[in-house]
């Protein structure tokens, strides 16, 4: 299936020592463990990507071999030396540089002083100003790049910053060059702009460690993957040898524990019941940077189901939905009528609540108490100067409490002391407070336990039944499967396929996950965004 | 499904980007007016020549050279101050602490003195004193991550406080050095004249100018103030930069308060209140960024100017009370920072 002799070339051969070696990796967080023994190695001359959902330890593994994480155990070979760095300086120093996903640069400086400060060329004891223009020029046109050394760099693209901060990696002699998500701000040919710089970086013998969710790019680049998932290695593979549908499968990881409480209900329904009336249309909705225009029917009482892995749009989808995002195209109906949401006040007015993915950050207030953080949403709704009454949220604290087996059934307990999933209870309270007709939930089950998680299912169910349109977001596929009418697939920050929950299995979601479309004539998007 | 491997390279066919088609002269002069390096110095330097040119048209001797040189002599404390305000509010930060260590330091130059010690004595120890100051700011700030607002704050109460330690009372200085210092003029020909301290205050920009623009520190004090995530993951000394800033700024309020001591020629602890908003005020005026990364220190010193013309048409007119200098500041302050606004959010 997939031609191996190009890549043969780039690979070490055997006996090749790698250039950095981690073993045994463990990093604790406060009540989590992010990385728990894990290992990963990298070579010359080879392109490497690490994988793996949110939450898989990719960020954290990178922080590590940069200095910006303290490990808690394992060690890190550098050249054959054994390493503990005490900073991104002293990785850097040993010759691991590092260009982050959102350029990490100084927009008020010059393109030259952003490549060149920390090692700029000195004279009578300043900075040389010619000498280090000089040296950014070479190192630019270098990488074909041609712009004024001099310029602020903040007056360049995004994607010219991005390469700005690849002279600035290769400025020093880098050994190993680590991209995080460098290409999530490109178009096609910045892509392929970059590719070429890799490339060559590649042949000139430097470790490159490559992590994009776009798996397109995935393929088209990278010799090895290093598959991750929550915390845990999963494995080494040649990504010739690892077929696209293998690798999401490792990433996605098979949920084991079976939920039989709601049972096949969901679909049979589907399948029997007549098409609901529309309750919300989308017709070329769209953003860009985030997600090409898509057109999407909720119905009334149905489910959605949003597959689709990390960075695949899902989130951009709903967060459209949700009136937290602006679309720049496209037309949204909401129940017969055309709506522009221009913020998530407007959704709200319109009975649209969007549930973040984000709990702690986006979702609870930590230092409120349930009572509080449940009647919030209602609360704004209203308009300030109208308080509910006091009797009048001690009962919907009261019913909610009740309703959703919050743990522990104290209104005035802080939520910051309350359990992941008792947390996400108490957000959906607040959404369901206000009596939505359409709710958004983006990954309302991730990182709680297996009881709470069938409570949200049964939840949702229930919700979809009595007649609320919902969006569900989740990165376990089962799960979307069991609660979905319908399952929109999403891949790449494309709506790519919208299918009945008809006999759809894990395995045919996967394959689209995996490769988008069924269609086989269907030319390959090249690196994943359409021009 | 065909691998993606073996497609052509698509690099070939790749151009570079093309460099932006050369712009109209006018574009180019929109082009420095709108950037937010730029722009507001420049707007600030028309804003100096015009409320210069509008003087010079309504009152009868504005239009000399020792009005304009007397701009000079009678804010150069100011200036240092002004200087020293850049550096700090360049990172980001504020330095509220300065008019009360201005304050401080004459009472130290003025007392010290009466008491029989030496200038030569005097000076350094309270450049030493104010700097140390300085480094305890910082260290608070960059230790104890306390905001700069309340650690200058601190400061400001401590250094005020510590001027009724001194003396409740004015303290006239007649030490004959000092004295003869804050009367020398240094005459420029043409029966114009400067005073010490404003060489001393123009010594102190070229030295500011050449810190900022061209050493590895001066460059880490814009990157603080562009992000200091991104100081940090670039590797550059960030912290002992944001240390530095305070001390400098330290140093810079003693000086100042050494020329205001010579300028006032007396120690009196109520002296110099609010003028650390009239340095924040001339430093932003001039052009640099409250939110820090943007300005020059040559900006500050056009801002101090602006400060002082205004006041000398006051002088000039005659009938207004001196309140309305502080009411220009007040609608100037206004309008730069809303330019400022304007400047940053287009480049959004």
């Amino acid at each position: 299936m997939t031609d191996t002799r190009e890549v043969r070339e780039h690979f070490p051969a055997d006996g090749a020592t790698p250039v950095v070696e981690m073993t045994g990796i463990s990093i604790l967080f406060p009540g989590v463990k992010a990385l728990d023994d894990v290992s990963f190695r990298l070579f010359p001359g080879e392109v490497h990507s690490l994988m793996g959902e949110n939450g898989a330890g990719k960020s954290t593994l990178i922080k590590a071999l940069t200095g910006v994480y303290p490990i808690d155990s394992g060690t890190i070979v550098v050249d054959g030396q054994p390493v503990s760095f005490t900073g991104p300086a002293a990785a850097q120093a040993a010759g691991i540089s590092t260009v982050y996903q959102e350029v990490n640069l100084l927009p008020n400086l010059s393109v030259a002083e952003n490549i060149l400060l920390g090692r700029e060329p000195r004279r009578f004891g300043g900075i040389d100003g010619r000498a280090m223009r000089r040296r950014a020029a070479e190192l630019l046109e270098g990488l074909n790049l041609d712009i004024d050394p001099g310029s602020l760099l903040g007056s360049h693209s995004l994607a010219i910053q991005q390469l700005v901060a690849i002279a600035r990696a290769i400025n020093v002699d880098s050994k190993v060059l680590i991209l995080d998500e460098p290409t999530s701000s490109l178009d096609a040919d910045e892509v392929a702009e970059l590719f070429r710089v890799i490339r060559s970086l590649r042949d000139s013998g430097v470790a490159i460690l490559f992590v994009s969710h776009f798996l397109d790019q995935i393929y088209e680049i990278t010799n090895r993957l290093t598959v991750l998932r929550n915390g845990r290695l999963v494995g080494e593979y040649l990504t010739t040898e690892l077929l696209r549908i293998d690798l999401v499968q490792k990433m996605i990881g098979k949920e084991l524990t079976t939920l039989d409480e709601i049972g096949e209900r969901a679909h049979a329904d589907a399948v029997t019941a007549d098409r609901p009336a529309d309750y919300a249309r989308a017709e070329g909705l769209g953003r860009k940077g985030a997600i090409e225009p898509f057109d999407l029917v909720i119905g009334e009482g149905e489910v959605i189901g949003l597959a689709g892995l990390l960075g695949s749009g899902r989130t951009e989808l709903a967060r459209i939905l949700g009136g937290i995002d602006r679309a720049d195209s496209g037309q949204l109906d909401i129940a017969g009528a055309r709506t522009r949401l221009r913020s998530p006040r407007q959704a709200i007015s319109r009975r649209i609540a969007y549930s973040s993915e984000n709990r702690r950050s986006e979702g609870i207030i930590d230092d409120l108490t349930v009572r509080e953080n449940i009647v919030l949403a209602l609360q704004a709704d209203r308009g300030w100067f109208r308080p509910i009454p006091k009797k009048r949220r001690e009962e919907l604290a009261q019913s909610y409490i009740q309703t959703l087996n919050i743990r522990p059934a104290n209104p005035d307990a802080l939520v910051r002391n309350l359990s992941g999933g008792n947390q996400q209870k108490v957000l959906l309270a607040r959404w369901l407070a206000i009596a939505p007709r359409l709710l958004i939930l983006d990954e309302p089950t991730r990182g709680i336990d297996i009881g709470a998680k069938a409570e949200i299912q049964k939840l949702v169910y229930t919700l979809a039944e009595n007649g609320m349109s919902v969006v569900f977001i989740s990165a376990e596929l089962e799960e979307v499967l069991r609660l979905s009418h319908r399952v929109v697939v999403l891949r790449d920050r494309r709506l790519v396929a919208d299918l009945e929950n008809d006999g759809l299995t894990v395995d045919a979601l996967l394959a689209l996950i995996a490769d988008g479309s069924v269609d086989d004539e269907a030319p390959l998007a090249p690196l994943g965004e359409s021009s | 499904m065909t691998s993606t491997l073996d497609r052509p390279s698509s690099s070939a066919s790749i151009e570079p980007p093309k460099p932006l088609p050369p712009r109209s002269p006018i574009g180019r002069v929109r082009d420095i007016f709108t950037s937010p390096r730029s722009g507001p110095v420049l707007v600030t330097a028309l804003l100096f020549v015009a409320v210069f040119l509008i003087g010079g048209a309504r009152y009868r001797g504005f239009f000399s050279g020792q009005v304009f040189l007397n701009l000079f002599v009678d804010n150069s404390y100011l200036i240092v101050l002004a200087v020293g305000m850049t550096f700090v509010i360049l990172t980001g930060g504020i330095d509220l602490s300065v008019g009360a260590v201005v304050a401080v330091s004459t009472m130290i130059a003025a007392s010290l003195l009466q008491s029989g010690w030496s200038p030569g004595v005097v000076i350094p120890l309270i450049l030493v004193l104010t700097s140390f100051l300085g480094l305890l700011v910082g260290l608070m700030i960059h230790v104890f991550k306390v905001q700069p607002f309340i650690a200058t704050l601190a400061a400001m109460f401590l250094a005020r406080g510590l001027c009724y330690v001194i003396s409740k009372d004015s303290i006239s200085i007649n030490e004959p050095t000092f004295v003869a210092l804050a009367v020398t003029r240094i005459p420029l020909g043409g029966g114009l004249s400067i005073t010490p301290s404003v060489v001393i205050a123009l010594v102190v920009v070229v030295i500011a100018v050449w810190v900022l623009g061209f050493t590895r520190f001066g460059r880490t004090v814009y990157a603080l103030g562009g992000s200091e995530q991104s100081g940090i993951l670039m590797g550059l000394p960030v912290a002992r930069t944001k240390v530095i800033v305070y001390v400098v700024s330290g140093f810079c309020s003693g000086l100042a308060g050494v020329l205001f001591s010579l300028y006032t020629l007396s120690g009196y602890p109520l002296t110099a209140v609010g003028t650390e908003l009239d340095a924040i005020a001339a430093v932003v005026i001039g052009g640099t960024l409250l939110a820090g990364g943007y300005g020059f220190v040559l900006g500050s010193v056009l801002g101090v100017l602006v400060l002082g013309v205004i006041q000398t048409i006051i002088t000039f007119e005659g009938t207004l009370s001196s309140w309305w200098t502080r009411i220009f500041i007040g609608g100037l302050l206004l309008v730069f920072i809303i330019l400022q606004k304007v400047l940053t959010a287009r480049r959004r």
